[in-house]
């Protein structure tokens, strides 16, 4: 193997109280892969896009990221936890994340919410930052609002800050937690043109989406879950045009 | 010109003490209600639970049974272990309660559970969007609450505070009772003395004033600040 893997998850399980979320999901990434993670709400998808980060903690699995696998250990109350906070903040600064509520540092211009975590968690010189930065609003489209504020643009301009935000950090893996969802119709096609533009560029992305066309044309690999378990998996083409599963079958009847 | 009787000094003398007690208590109150509000917050049981003790206690019990409660409950304590030490093991530990340190203290804890009640609520009214963007992003504990959630917290939490603030300001002049010289202390003197209430009192009266005005101001500028990046609605 000439590369190794961005993001490994083996045999992922969470269990919230006794309500059992995820129940063993694996997924391999190739560098430059598009995976879309669709499935209906509740099917755990976003779950799994949070435990990658450990902004979960999955009950059991491993997930390596670029060969190096995340260390648990266990608390007093016996319950799962990271065992080496160091690790999992490198880690993290590896797999950006943009959420669907978007999450700009309020309280920070855009430019400021750009280089915030490549300056304090990379250690980037700020002059760097910032040049890097800018280049990145560029690509998205909002060079100009780099001094706004979060609160004065639109949702739209939003996500593409914090998709700015996310390619400053030069990730690994990037996560993307329903980044359409909370946009306006309007707005959705501004913020998928820039992730697809990402894709083309050969980035790494696990996406969480409802919208089937980007699934569709975008990805690499497709994984449909319901109820915690992946139903059908494999190329854009075998999950949406020749799916096995009777669910995914389902799932894509409204659409036609 | 006001004519102060030659008490002029003593006067400006005691307005620096009061100004002193408040910004020292200030301090105190401050650091614990951040204390207070993270132990309320945190899910280790102790400190959630002596956190919770320390509220309810302060805040149900009036502020002047504090003060004499503690200045002169806590210096006979004090020489009741003196005695014990020195009777037991013949241990010479003694010292006097300094008025000054007491009212710092005494106010410092009152509006410590203040500042708790205030910080616990501007802690709760940080997004959790927030905090979770900080962590996502690789950054330590220490670093998300610096430079996030701390000046978010501070925008819900400086009206609390300013009113705080105030309240305390004018809680010094109860000082005067545990026999600090504050500026209220020396006008109640004078105005003893040269049997002129308005004439000491009054100027006593514009003193805080200004304090309470010049306050007013000032952490408007500081809200000002705080909520930069806020849309206002309207």
């Amino acid at each position: 193997m000439a590369d190794k893997s961005p993001l490994i998850c083996r045999d992922i399980h969470k269990t919230f109280d006794k309500h059992e979320v995820l129940k063993g999901i694996s997924l391999e990434t190739r560098k430059g892969d598009v995976v879309s993670l669709i499935g209906s709400s509740g099917s755990g998808k976003s779950t799994f896009l949070r435990c990658i980060n450990l902004l979960e903690t999955p009950t059991s699995g491993d997930i390596i990221v670029h060969g190096d696998p995340i260390r648990f250990t266990n608390n007093r109350k016996g319950e799962r936890i990271p065992a080496d906070n160091k690790q999992v903040e490198q880690i993290r600064s590896k797999l950006s994340m943009v959420f669907q509520g978007f999450n700009l540092w309020s309280h920070m211009t855009v430019l400021e919410n750009i280089i915030e975590a490549p300056v304090n968690v990379l250690k980037v010189p700020k002059k760097e930052a910032i040049e890097r930065a800018e280049s990145y609003l560029q690509k998205v489209g909002i060079y100009e609002r780099k001094d706004y504020y979060p609160a004065q643009m639109s949702g739209g301009q939003q996500q593409r800050a914090a998709i700015a935000r996310a390619l400053a950090m030069e990730p690994e893996v990037m996560l993307f937690d329903e980044p359409t969802s909370a946009l306006d119709p309007e707005l959705v096609g501004e913020v998928l043109k820039v992730m697809q533009s990402l894709a083309e560029e050969g980035r790494t992305m696990i996406v969480v989406t409802h919208e089937m066309a980007f699934a569709r044309d975008v990805s690499s690999q497709v994984l449909f879950l319901h109820q915690g378990v992946i139903e059908e998996q494999g190329t854009p083409e075998k999950v949406f045009d020749n799916p096995d599963s009777e669910r995914m079958k389902q799932f894509l009847a409204p659409n036609f | 010109m006001l004519d102060l009787k030659g008490y002029g000094p003593a006067l400006l003398d005691g307005a620096i003490i009061t100004i002193e007690l408040a910004f020292l208590s200030l301090a105190l109150a401050v650091t614990l209600g951040l204390i207070g509000a993270s132990s309320k917050l945190s899910s280790n049981r102790v400190a959630k639970g002596a956190a919770t003790a320390y509220t309810t206690l302060i805040r149900g019990v009036p502020d002047l049974v504090m003060m004499l409660l503690f200045y002169y409950g806590g210096q006979v304590a004090v020489n009741n272990i003196s005695d014990l030490l020195w009777e037991a093991y013949e241990i010479d530990f003694f010292f006097q309660f300094d008025p000054f340190i007491s009212g710092v203290v005494t106010i410092g804890l009152i509006f410590g559970a203040y500042m708790t009640e205030t910080f616990r609520g501007a802690f709760l009214a940080v997004e959790t969007g927030q905090i979770e963007a900080a962590r996502a992003y690789g950054f330590t504990r220490w670093h998300t609450f610096r430079r996030i959630i701390f000046p978010q917290m501070l925008r819900h939490a400086l009206p609390g505070l300013g009113n705080n603030w105030q309240v305390l300001l004018k809680t010094t002049a109860l000082v005067s009772i545990i026999g600090l010289t504050d500026m209220v202390r020396v006008a109640e003197e004078a105005a003893k003395a040269e049997r002129m209430p308005f004439h000491f009192f009054i100027p006593v009266a514009f003193v805080y004033l200004a304090l309470t005005a010049g306050s007013e101001l000032f952490i408007k500028w500081l809200n000002k600040r705080a909520n930069v990046g806020v849309v206002q609605g309207g």
